[in-house]
């Protein structure tokens, strides 16, 4: 095997806490065996801020909450043959996602914030206002699962998912046996 | 009592495999017996059957019926395991995540819940195909012992079968009709019924999912000790057959 080009990969951490990143990391020992088989290219893993060509894999962490989040993820579907939807945010919205439905409240996105940043009862923000910089990323209505906003090749389910299901499936992936995922490997959102 | 069981008993088949069945048996509790599992969620152990979740829906003589609820028959071929019926529960399964608000990474239920357990052992891990309806649902946590946060309920109706049967208290009830038909409480809050944390209806395991919470013991399990963390669900029904 060790005639085949390597392939490239890249990662993403969109509306996610970066714990499916550490969840690649938890491949552990196991990442030398993978980075015989890849090159690692846009990633917060090697601090490259954009595609230097074409990927074989991308992977996303988080869901959409903003339109930074939806750009990056176009970018990703545009650069990568294939794309895989890491953990319940990416997969769902996550946590992010609380903020869609659960404020009870015509306006939720308003609400949360105004809790955030006014109304809350341990908030000290002497501004009064909700952060407005115009450097900062405008906020979507909805948190939406990556799914909803491109075309999405595989899910790994998982919060976060083990490093065994990540490691599987990307060595699977890379040789061209990825069948589906072991029953057993499935748990722990 | 086992004499009498033993002259009726007959047998028929669930994928090909012989069960012994006997008179007044459904197919689920023939099956459980032998060591089968069938798929279910609004089951339980102990409860009136009431056959509406589907999930454990077979076919018996080329027609889909709730194992749960039909009797078994002589000489019937049940088909079980399928890679149909297992995508018609998957989408079953699927539809009840996106009725209601079910965030797994929050939920103090994760790794003991039964809807989440089943979608891992159907297999639910391919891009959705629905819309989340995320619905504004109320949590009520009047009660000092109980809270019930309804965004996570699937409207199984364990807790209303095990508040009118066991408990003989009622305080659960269903409330309108089709999509909107939902578990309700008979009072105005859960503070003012007759519901104690030592009901049946309370109980760990009447509930499927993390609706009806009790307070003060939340994530007391950790994570890789929960009770579907090291085995699919209705892995200790197929032990039996081992």
């Amino acid at each position: 095997m060790s005639e085949l080009p390597k392939a490239r990969i890249a990662t993403a951490s969109l509306a996610g806490c970066f714990g499916c990143h550490m969840a690649i990391l938890d491949i552990d020992e196991r990442l030398i065996e993978l980075m015989k088989l890849v090159d690692v290219d846009r990633s917060p893993l090697t601090d490259k801020k954009r595609f230097t060509q074409r990927c074989d894999i991308g992977i996303i962490e988080g869901g959409c909450c903003n339109e930074e989040n939806v750009h990056v993820l176009h970018d990703f579907r545009r650069h990568c043959d294939v794309l895989i939807a890491l953990g319940q945010c990416a997969i769902m919205g996550g946590l992010p996602a609380m903020r869609n439905a659960i404020m009870h409240s015509d306006a939720p996105l308003r609400e949360c914030l105004d809790e955030a940043y006014i109304t809350g009862r341990y908030i000290r923000n002497t501004t009064h206002n909700v952060p407005n910089d115009p450097a900062l990323p405008l906020l979507l209505d909805e948190v939406y699962p990556c799914s909803q906003v491109v075309e999405i090749d595989y899910q790994i389910p998982g919060c976060a998912p083990e490093g065994d299901i990540i490691f599987d499936t990307l060595s699977k992936l890379l040789t061209g046996r990825f069948r589906g995922f072991e029953r057993e490997m499935i748990r722990f959102d | 009592m086992s004499g009498t069981k033993k002259e009726t008993g007959f047998s028929f088949t669930i994928d090909g495999v012989e069960i012994t069945a006997y008179a007044g048996q459904t197919i689920m509790e023939a099956a459980d017996e032998a060591g089968v599992y069938i798929p279910r969620l609004c089951d339980h152990q102990g409860l009136r059957h009431q056959g509406s979740c589907r999930v454990c829906t077979v076919k018996a003589g080329g027609r889909s019926v709730a194992a749960c609820t039909q009797p078994a028959a002589p000489g019937q071929a049940v088909e079980n395991e399928t890679k149909h019926l297992n995508k018609m529960r998957r989408d079953l399964v699927e539809m009840l995540f996106h009725e209601g608000n079910h965030l797994c990474p929050i939920c103090e239920a994760s790794g003991n819940c039964e809807l989440q357990a089943m979608a891992y052992r159907l297999d639910m891990t391919e891009t959705t195909r629905f819309p989340y309806l995320e619905p504004c649902r109320a949590l009520d946590a009047s009660h000092p012992d109980i809270a019930l946060d309804t965004n996570r309920c699937i409207s199984c109706g364990r807790c209303i079968r095990a508040s009118q049967d066991v408990d003989g208290k009622g305080i659960f009830g269903y409330v309108g009709r089709g999509i909107h038909r939902r578990v309700a409480v008979n009072g105005e809050s859960l503070a003012e019924t007759d519901a104690e944390v030592s009901d049946h209806a309370i109980s760990k395991d009447v509930c499927p999912v993390g609706c009806i919470i009790r307070k003060r013991v939340g994530f007391v399990t950790p994570i890789g000790e929960r009770e579907f963390d090291n085995g699919l669900i209705g892995h200790e029904i197929e032990e039996k057959r081992k």
